[in-house]
């Protein structure tokens, strides 16, 4: 009781001085305004009339002036979106997390947790000079190790003299670039974990992502936005439905097919059986917060602070989402008789992911048909995946490589050079009358880089696995979980974990 | 002394407690359980594929009551967990042999 009360007496103690010296410093400092600044005229006094000044020249430093506010607004838009597709990984950690059972949820959030971590080393060593480097049509060669080129960013176009010729388009500074990059290429590593989950050894997915980061993503990326071949043949993705998504796509389609599905998965006959998420809650905060990250995702590749773009790009975006998440809720539940909230939460990302090539080069009515068939097409593809035995927990070849191919093509099919000033570089699409022009380079570019990476990653997959003495865990871990065996912990440890399988 | 075990649909819990509580029941332990009768679990659909849920959850009531009490208990767990339909639960009476109060020693109904 002593002791009660003389903690009460500290602070009422405080309290007493801190309202003492309040109260010696308050008045003090009130008379200091009050009183007048020396030899300050006092407002309103008989100012003479100002005479009309001559339009001033508009001199150099003015200009400067302006470029300078221009660079500082850019650099300022471009960093906000790229915390913003930061923050996406806790987005892809919570739909992860919840799509899968509780026993594996510590080895799910881990990975997704060191995935960023593996990403921003790899991509610095690297993955960033092999990507945006000067180099030939394949892969860039020049400043590749640690992005160290020479640079002289943010200088533009003919003024760029550097050897990250690629990025001279946009108008910041060369730390800003990368870390943008970086970002988008810590999104693509992590569509692979959500797909592999609940059966690959950790070491062999921390493996993976480093040749995923430091290798098949800037190979690939190189082609499209590095300069690269499919670049030189007109082929375009916005902010990266192909360089991002079915790039993450077809590398978790190849590891699927390498690991096998999980025990249990599918039974005699062709029988699918569902093996549920732990959280529901989990997953769609999960979601949400991926619709939140793709407003940096899509309107931050304008790399610039294009009100017109930015604002365009925003509205597809959200369009499009919203269009995937009805199509998908409705087709969800025609086919299986009540409205399914994992189907529909895939159908979401599966209109994000299919607008993001598209996203500055359609029309908003154009985004919302896009997102329409996404919705559908991602349902569809969650049959099919599971008809033909890729098992992939999260839906993640459904979401981002059916819809990664789809957006990129759809871009082919719905461009508009004239929907905002960063469409200009399309041609019009097959359905504006623009024949193959547009759907040609795009409908290449989704065979090249379909066959380029998921080979790619085929070899490093098995690369992996021969460095991490197989890839997968043994039955006896995956049946108690890969939280106990792998790290020792479990995410629950205060409740009793009853699976079915 | 009798002790009563009734297995009652979990939203039920509130209403039998109160029942209970107005006839003089002083304790009771409360379990969330898993399990099937009659009814054999039901289907769940995940992402396009159907399960079957073979445990349904329920709750079990454990109460220790005096042998006169037994009628009444039975009566008011009848009416307060009733629904009608299938998954209604069951109730399990078992002779008691005895009862100890941890903190007092007391034994027997004293300890009730």
């Amino acid at each position: 009781m002593t002791l009660f009360l003389g903690k009460w007496m500290k602070w009422m103690l405080c309290l007493a001085a801190l309202m003492l010296v309040a109260g010696m410093v308050l008045p003090a400092a009130a008379a200091d305004e009050m009183k007048p600044a020396d030899g300050a005229p006092a407002v309103g006094s008989s100012a003479p009339a100002a005479p009309v000044a001559p339009a001033p020249a508009f001199t150099k430093e003015m200009a400067d002036a302006i470029a300078g506010q221009k660079i500082a607004m850019d650099t300022i838009w471009v960093m906000l979106t790229a915390f913003l597709v930061f923050f996406m990984n806790l987005g892809f950690g919570l739909v992860e997390s919840g799509f899968c059972r509780a026993k594996n949820t510590v080895n799910i959030l881990f990975k997704n947790f060191v995935v960023f971590a593996v990403s921003s080393v790899a991509f610095l060593l690297l993955g960033f000079g092999l990507m945006f480097g000067d180099g030939n049509p394949l892969f860039g060669i020049s400043g590749l190790f640690f992005a160290s080129g020479a640079d002289n960013s943010p200088a533009m176009g003919d003024a760029y003299q550097g050897v990250y010729h690629a990025l001279n388009w946009t108008g910041v500074p060369f730390w800003a670039k990368f870390f943008f990059q970086l970002v988008f290429a810590g999104t693509a590593a992590t569509i692979v974990s959500g797909a592999v989950a609940e059966r690959i050894k950790f070491k062999s997915f921390v493996i993976f992502t480093l040749f995923m980061v430091a290798v098949i993503y800037p190979i690939g990326g190189h082609l499209i936005w590095g300069g690269g071949w499919l670049a030189s043949k007109g082929f375009l993705d916005f902010a990266g439905s192909t360089v991002v998504h079915s790039i993450g796509g077809w590398a978790a389609l190849a590891g699927i097919i390498v690991l096998g599905p999980r025990m249990g998965k599918y039974g005699q006959g062709g029988k699918v059986n569902a093996i549920p998420g732990h959280s529901m809650t989990s997953a769609a905060i999960g979601v949400f917060v991926l619709w939140f990250g793709w407003f940096g995702f899509n309107p931050g590749s304008t790399m610039a602070a294009d009100g017109l773009s930015i604002a365009h790009v925003a509205t597809t975006t959200n369009v499009a989402a919203a269009a995937a998440t009805l199509s998908s809720m409705i087709m969800a539940w025609a086919l299986l008789g009540k409205p399914d909230l994992g189907m529909t939460l895939n159908g979401c990302l599966a209109g994000l992911v299919a607008i993001t090539a598209p996203c500055a080069f359609v029309s908003v009515p154009s985004a919302l048909i896009i997102g329409i068939i996404a919705g559908i097409l991602v349902v569809l593809a969650v049959f099919f995946f599971d008809r033909i035995r890729i098992d992939d927990p999260v839906g993640a070849t459904a979401v981002h490589l059916a819809n990664g191919v789809f957006g990129t093509i759809a871009l082919g099919l719905f461009a508009d050079p004239t929907v905002c000033p960063a469409a200009a570089v399309a041609r019009k699409g097959l359905l504006l009358g623009g024949g193959m022009a547009q759907l040609g380079p795009q409908l290449l570019g989704v065979g090249v880089i379909a066959v380029a990476v998921f080979l790619l990653s085929l070899g490093f997959w098995y690369v992996t696995k021969a460095l991490s003495n197989g890839i997968r865990v043994s039955e006896e871990e995956e049946m108690e979980g890969l939280d106990y065996h792998e790290h020792g912990n479990s995410a629950y440890p205060n409740f009793q974990l009853v699976e079915r399988r | 002394m009798k002790k009563i075990e009734a297995i009652v649909k979990p939203f039920k819990l509130d209403e039998v407690k109160n029942a209970l509580g107005e006839i003089g029941v002083t304790g009771m332990t409360v379990l969330e359980v898993k399990g099937f009768g009659r009814q054999k679990g039901h289907t769940e659909v995940y992402r396009g594929a159907e399960y079957v849920v073979d445990f349904i959850p329920k709750v079990k009531i454990e109460a220790a009551v005096p042998a006169e009490l037994v009628p009444a208990v039975l009566e008011r767990i009848l009416t307060a967990a009733h629904t009608g339909k299938i998954g209604d639960g069951k109730i399990f009476v078992y002779d008691l042999e005895e009862v100890i109060r941890i903190r007092t020693g007391e034994r027997g109904r004293e300890a009730l």
